[in-house]
């Protein structure tokens, strides 16, 4: 146990390391030495996610940027649909899960949540950016979403996630939504003022809020 | 003596401290309100604009005036659309580059052909005819580096500095060329000084090697062929550790983010570059007067001793749903704690 765990948290940091110098052919020997055989008790989820949770408390506390983690995402995502076979990415691949932007083009945040969630084994539907309410209400129903993500980065646009939340309860839907982006982390309270479920301060926290989504289902 | 905005904001840029701290109240969409008119209808005419501003400093007693709309007025410049929102200000449109190649084709756009930038030309000489040299003026411009955020959407964009160096090389030598032409023509209208909006300067946006490679270098070429000065605005971006990037490209002021901790920003940049925020504009709707009052003090206790400093919030733009009451408290907390000297300071406990 002590060892295995020394492993994933010494993979973790060479992942860290080499995420952050955009090595991607480091990133993918890493985890191609783990599915290999050598640690083959590791799932290569485990030193990818924990590696996007770091980089995203390291973007909270300012010691890297957004280029970074968006990089970062993007490689993960990349070298995890490479690595591995898409029938075993996702212990909860039957979690729906629909992603969009609201009255924004801005999809920087958006993009950063997908990649996440894809290396993460997630097969986020995306519906696109500068939505109206209603059409993030009715691309949510139409794929069945289990969970709803919007992401925001002017306040304006975050206001309106308040006639998506009212949108899916009219039309009888219990779909839960999640918010993030820059609105939402200058003000705390603001997900709880618009309806919002959940909020996440960036992308590797909307895989552990999806998670937690995914823990409380029947 | 009371001295005039103008005279105030001097000092204070000189790191001398004024009779008081300046202050702005960048409430840009509220004057709407006070007019009977939607944000559109309001932006729709220069005359409106410098209605609203001089009713603004009638009421706050702002010590800055700006006839910049919203950053989206660089969208139409360069061809795109603002997108208009009842109680927010207008967003960007679809991006108006759809693919990297198609900045091989792009044409820098000229501000005397663009009736959206020659209209807040006139709005800057108009509300400069009236003001005179008492209440300086500022211009805005979107700096070269972080005007492709909205021409092509940061995605895309940060595809292509990673990807095609070569095409962001071109983008930027034109989107240089623009920033310059459009800075010169508003402080040919009037305006004091340009307000450099460069969030990609900050870290907490692009990495310390893209700063160095991209950032500072074509700040340094806009400001050395600007006719003035110029403070950088990071737009509620964190700016400590590019501190001294930013003094060595040439800017005199800079914006502070309310993530930043004020307290060192101004330890780091103290008689070498003015500081000017950090009010948490996002909280803003949710504060009681009392919660304005004890933010200014905390912002004066941090920041305003010894002068180089003005009191504004983090952004540059007070969301439309703050309530007047909490900008007027803003304003009467600034006259009444930002008088120097700041001898309540000894007491002080935030």
């Amino acid at each position: 146990m002590c060892n295995r765990m020394h492993e994933i948290i010494k993979t973790q940091k060479l992942f860290v390391q080499a995420l952050m110098c955009l090595d991607a052919g480091r990133c993918r020997e890493l985890l191609a030495g783990l599915k290999a055989g050598e640690n083959n008790s590791i799932h290569p989820e485990e030193v990818v996610v924990p590696a996007l949770e770091k980089i995203g408390q390291a973007w909270e506390a300012g010691d890297i940027s957004l280029s970074q983690v968006y990089m970062s995402s993007r490689i993960c995502e990349q070298v995890m649909e490479k690595i591995l076979p898409q029938a075993s990415i996702s212990h909860d691949n039957r979690l729906k899960l629909a992603i969009g932007v609201i009255k924004d083009h801005h999809a920087l945040g958006k993009r950063m949540v997908i990649s996440s969630l894809r290396a993460a084994g997630y097969s986020p539907v995306d519906l696109g950016h500068g939505l109206k309410a209603d059409e993030l209400v009715e691309g949510a129903l139409r794929e069945k979403a289990d969970i709803l993500l919007i992401s925001c980065l002017m306040l304006a646009s975050a206001m309106h996630v308040k006639d998506v939340v009212e949108g899916l309860k009219r039309a009888g839907s219990q779909i839960p939504v999640v918010v993030g982006g820059a609105p939402f982390r200058l003000d705390p309270t603001l997900w709880q003022e618009i309806g919002a479920q959940a909020a996440g301060n960036n992308s590797a926290e909307a895989v552990e809020i999806v998670r937690n989504f995914a823990g409380r289902r029947p | 003596m009371t001295m005039t905005s103008a005279e105030r904001l001097k000092l204070a840029f000189s790191h001398k401290e004024p009779d008081r701290v300046p202050f702005a109240i960048t409430a840009t969409m509220h004057p709407a309100r006070e007019m009977g008119l939607t944000i559109k209808e309001y932006f729709s005419r220069p005359e409106n604009i410098v209605e609203g501003q001089l009713r603004l400093h009638r009421k706050y007693g702002s010590d800055m005036l700006c006839c910049y709309p919203f950053a989206a007025i660089e969208c139409i410049a360069w061809g795109g659309e603002a997108i208009y929102f009842d109680q927010g200000p207008p967003n960007c449109g679809a991006p108006v580059i759809k693919k990297p190649e198609d900045i091989l084709s792009l044409k820098q756009p000229k501000v005397c052909e663009s009736e959206a930038l020659k209209a807040n030309l006139k709005a800057i000489a108009d509300l400069k005819a009236v003001v005179g040299e008492d209440i300086p003026i500022s211009g805005v411009t979107v700096s070269p580096f972080s005007l492709p955020i909205m021409q092509m959407g940061f995605e895309a964009y940060l595809d292509l500095i990673f990807e095609r160096p070569d095409l962001l090389e071109r983008l930027l030598q034109i989107n240089t060329g623009y920033c310059i032409e459009w800075a010169n023509a508003q402080l040919a209208a009037g305006a004091a000084a340009v307000m450099y909006s460069d969030p990609a300067f900050s870290p907490g946006i692009m990495s310390l090697d893209l700063i160095k490679k991209y950032s500072a270098p074509t700040a340094k070429q806009v400001l050395s062929k600007i006719n003035g000065s110029a403070m950088i605005h990071l737009a509620s971006a964190r700016g400590l550790a590019v501190v001294d990037d930013i003094l060595q490209a040439g800017f005199f002021a800079m914006s502070a983010s309310a993530e930043d901790d004020l307290s060192e920003l101004k330890r780091a940049c103290k008689g070498k570059l003015a500081l000017a925020g950090n009010l948490n504009a996002l909280l803003m709707p949710h504060w009681t007067e009392k919660d304005a009052e004890a933010a200014v003090k905390k912002a004066i206790a941090q920041a305003a001793p010894g002068g180089g400093f003005v009191l504004m919030d983090n952004h540059g733009e007070i969301p439309f749903i703050v309530k007047e009451d909490i900008l007027m408290a803003i304003s009467e907390s600034v006259r009444r704690w930002g008088q120097y000297p700041l001898n309540w300071l000894s007491d002080y406990e935030s």
